[in-house]
């Protein structure tokens, strides 16, 4: 006997459904309930301290007073050094497991490692480069050894988002190539690797924001608790944002609030504006799309 | 008569999923002519075009044995430059497909990956290539364009102007107007005419009478064997295999 067939089940049957979807409302909204508080509360507390002076400014008195420009120009070091090491790498291996690599035990060794790799936790990253980069290679605390270990903990990402960019690229443009006389490198290089140049770029910068905004891999590697100069070459040690904030919440009593507020809205807005450039690639790509 | 453009010597082809494609084929392509591969589906006429401009490289295949000789060269030879091969062998498909740029860009493609640096001569290729496929008057004024902002039958003969940039010696078309109305595949039939004086043509038509209607050669295809082949005019009207006779009067497929 089937239920739907009984009078008035379709009443029940909607009433149900309208009773559902509302909770699935109530539930979404929940979920982004938090960010909306934590944002709002940021902005409002940290915005009064948000001024030029405060951006362009060295820290004073302790850093008590002053402005936060070495921590933030630190970043920028970090993320651009970042970038350089783990971009080129990243998107060549994807390239590689995408178009190149044969299905064997090799390159499944490779697709785990690469798994496994995502799911360290940060720290560990800090410790591995304390090891390798800092003590065994003699780097020293410095930019280079924190952007070596940031670079290493966002390769997996960028070497996912590059092979599945370069996956979802129709197969039939291939062929075509192919039947153009293109060789393999040239109908990748010519109109694989342009199709998926958005979806790599919203990868990379994704990774990059993840790195940008680390405190645990660069705390040994290259983060200084205060530089009384801007650095000037990439053996030098450098303050950041995160660790920056880490350091004056925790490590400076009778700090003022305003400042601990101020820096973690400009590390916000890094963190956003590199959000919302990822999301325009992505949405502009998808819009131009031909397939 | 001519000697053969391709001949196709005791060609055997099997997939790596253990389907044997195609079956101790032996066949001649005419010169200059509208050479037709037709029969059921599955009767290994796609993975016969495949196998002469070496596409099936990109596919599992699993073994080939047998020869095809081109100009009398066997291109199945690892030797064998694919890139110069499919230069020589234009590949037309069954949807159009055109590479996610412009018209113009569609077009010069290949002379691009060839190696042709020169703007000018590039420039002056893409004309003639458009107006051979008679594409030229209707594009003219927006090459720049996406390719796929063109109707399908535009589409596909701007496949073929993509080929015949290159000035290819055979041209293969795999049901190039399986999608297409019937004005548009009048069209690009009228147009192969054309170019058969040049190029030699092989296709494998998606119909039986777009088979007998543009034929000069025909050969019939059956589950990867060689059935019949013969002049088109004779293939159709007076087929000497029972199966043959069967397919064309309509007693199956």
């Amino acid at each position: 006997m089937n239920t739907a067939n009984k009078p008035g089940a379709i009443t029940t049957r909607k009433v149900k459904d309208s009773f559902g979807y509302t909770l699935i409302h109530i539930i979404s909204f929940f979920t982004i309930l938090p960010i909306i508080g934590i944002v709002l509360y940021i902005i409002y507390n940290g915005a009064p301290t948000l001024t030029w002076d405060f951006l362009t400014s060295m820290p004073a008195n302790g850093m008590k007073a002053g402005g936060i420009l070495p921590a933030i120009v630190g970043t920028l070091y970090l993320t651009i050094g970042t970038a350089i090491f783990s971009v080129p790498l990243g998107v060549a291996a994807g390239i590689y497991l995408a178009e190149y690599a044969p299905h064997n035990n090799w390159t499944r060794i490779i697709r785990i490692a690469i798994i496994s790799l995502a799911g360290i936790p940060s720290v560990v990253y800090g410790l591995f480069g304390l090891g390798m980069f800092v003590l065994f290679l003699k780097l020293g605390n410095s930019i280079l050894s924190a952007s070596l270990t940031l670079a290493i903990m966002t390769l997996p990402t960028i070497i996912s988002t590059t092979e599945e960019a370069m996956r979802v690229v129709p197969e039939r443009f291939r062929v075509v190539c192919g039947s153009l006389g293109a060789t393999k490198w040239q109908g990748i290089r010519r109109i694989i690797l342009p199709e998926a140049m958005p979806g790599i770029l919203t990868g990379v910068i994704l990774g990059l924001e993840r790195a940008a905004g680390e405190t645990a891999p660069i705390l040994f590697t290259g983060a200084t608790f205060f530089l009384p100069h801007l650095p000037t070459s990439p053996l030098d040690a450098t303050m950041a944002l995160p660790y920056h904030i880490f350091v004056i919440s925790t490590q400076v009593p009778g700090m003022p609030l305003q400042i601990q507020f101020g820096s973690v809205l400009v590390l916000l807005i890094f963190v956003l504006i590199m959000n919302i450039w990822a999301t325009t690639i992505r949405n502009r790509a998808r819009r131009r799309r031909q397939w | 008569m001519n000697e053969a453009k391709i001949a196709i010597r005791n060609y055997c082809l099997r997939y790596s999923d253990g389907v044997q494609a195609l079956k101790n084929v032996d066949l001649d392509i005419h010169p200059n002519a509208i050479n037709v591969l037709f029969g059921p589906a599955g009767g290994g006429k796609s993975s016969l075009l495949r196998s002469i401009n070496r596409l099936i490289d990109m596919a599992d295949a699993e073994e080939t044995s047998g020869e095809i000789l081109f100009n009398g060269k066997n291109i199945l030879d690892k030797e064998t430059d694919v890139s110069w091969l499919r230069r020589k062998i234009g590949m037309v498909f069954s949807r159009p497909i055109p590479l996610p740029k412009s018209i113009f860009e569609n077009v010069a493609f290949g002379l691009e990956v060839a190696g042709e640096k020169d703007k000018d001569a590039i420039r002056a290729t893409v004309e003639r290539a458009l107006r051979q496929a008679y594409l030229w008057e209707e594009v003219y004024d927006r090459l720049d364009d996406p390719g796929n902002s063109l109707s399908g039958g535009q589409q596909q003969r701007l496949c073929l102007a993509r080929i015949l940039a290159f000035e290819p010696q055979v041209i293969m078309l795999d049901e190039p107007t399986s999608a297409l109305d019937p004005v548009i595949t009048a069209r690009i039939e009228s147009l192969l005419q054309e170019i058969k004086k040049d190029i030699t043509i092989i296709i494998a038509p998606h119909n039986m009478s777009q088979s007998a209607r543009i034929a000069d050669y025909a050969s019939f295809f059956l589950q990867g064997e060689l059935v019949e082949f013969g002049e088109g005019s004779k293939l159709f009207v007076n087929p000497q295999d029972q199966r043959t006779q069967d397919y064309v009067e309509g007693r199956f497929g």
